[in-house]
């Protein structure tokens, strides 16, 4: 009869990963609820597709907060949706089918979070993209 | 009244799958489950199989799932279940036969956390170790446990990872951990912090509703999870 190490976490110790990682989705998800609520009220309640368009983003990132706004909800939004997408594969699959969802997890996140940064960034306004008058 | 029984029954040498089979019995109103499938096993089919020792919701050996949810077979009357009263072994554990299921994986996990008091500091000679009443109160709830294996069976997140430490096995940590006078916190946190330690716990609360003796298994899985982002369970530096 199978006994000693039916207890996955002797085999492989975490350095405590999954706790920082529980303390990081309870903090995000708090933060999120601010910065998540504010982006709905902005862009569905006080505006609308009606008068959103490339003026009113080139206007908004003509100031730092919101760059710094949007750049908090991108990295929190991201890890935080990407960590409950990895805990959802850690629960459900296993073996090799694990080992490769997790990393195309980890890979897809990465280069999302790189591509939101870099626009967010970078993002200059250009007059003849149909833009600033 | 006539009671009616749907059993699942498996017999490893006959069976290759589990299959349902029905029974009446003659029983009182005030009779519980188990009274009902000792009749079966006495007077109708003696190759029933179960596990029961005191019948007195004290030693957990009859956890069973009964119309769908953990119950302890001698804590239930049949008055209080709509019938047929559908019994099942616990989820989540490979079955031997019948009723019985394989609790060794859940006593692995169990003496994984270390579930006794742990000393390093000489002890005093003939006196006790003091504890005061509200240092007690910490655990108490924790140390109703009576190991019967409900909750980890209703636990989804024990389902999908059968190597999820489970609430039971959390349950005695925190009864050890939350203890004065217990010196070994940080020798059950190896298992309790890891992969599949107390962060695969998605508080669905199946456990705190399948408890028999209604200890709050999710509120003493949250103090174990806080003590731990805490550093309050780490070895001193």
């Amino acid at each position: 009869m199978t006994t000693a190490n039916n207890y996955g976490s002797r085999q492989r110790p975490t350095q405590g990963i999954e706790r920082y990682a529980w303390v990081f989705m309870r903090l995000s998800g708090l933060a999120l609820l601010i910065l998540a609520l504010g982006h709905l009220f902005i862009m569905h309640v006080f505006n609308s597709v009606h008068n959103i368009d490339y003026n009113f983003v080139a206007a908004r990132y003509e100031r730092l907060f919101w760059r710094v706004y949007d750049m908090a909800m991108l990295w929190l939004a991201l890890i935080h949706g990407m960590n409950g997408l990895r805990t959802i594969v850690d629960d459900y699959t296993r073996g090799a089918v694990r080992v490769w969802t997790v990393r195309s997890l980890y890979i897809g996140g990465i280069f999302l979070l790189a591509v939101g940064s870099w626009v967010i960034i970078c993002f200059k306004p250009v007059a003849a993209a149909g833009g600033m008058h | 009244m006539d009671v009616k029984f749907k059993i699942l029954r498996f017999d490893p040498d006959k069976d290759k799958k589990p299959h349902w089979e029905s029974y009446q019995v003659e029983m009182e109103p005030t009779d519980r489950v188990l009274d009902g499938l000792e009749l079966i096993k006495g007077r109708v089919d003696g190759t029933l199989g179960l596990r029961r020792s005191c019948a007195h919701g004290v030693c957990g050996s009859d956890a069973m799932l009964i119309n769908g949810k953990n119950l302890l077979a001698c804590k239930v009357l049949v008055k209080s279940l709509p019938q047929p009263i559908t019994i099942e072994p616990m989820r989540g554990f490979n079955v031997l036969r019948d009723l019985i299921v394989d609790m060794e994986p859940f006593f692995a996990k169990y003496r994984a956390v270390k579930p006794y008091l742990i000393e390093k500091d000489e002890r005093p000679e003939h006196k006790e170790r003091l504890q005061s009443p509200a240092d007690r109160e910490k655990f108490e709830d924790t140390t109703k446990c009576i190991l019967c294996g409900a909750c980890t069976t209703s636990c989804p997140s024990f389902w999908a990872n059968p190597d999820y430490v489970g609430p039971a096995a959390i349950v005695q940590a925190h009864r050890f951990i939350f203890d004065s006078r217990d010196q070994g916190k940080e020798e059950r946190v190896e298992v309790l912090d890891g992969r599949d330690g107390v962060w695969r716990c998605r508080t669905v609360f199946n456990c705190v509703e399948a408890c028999p003796k209604g200890i709050n298994v999710t509120k003493a899985i949250g103090e174990v999870k806080q003590a731990l982002s805490k550093g309050e369970l780490d070895p001193p530096k």
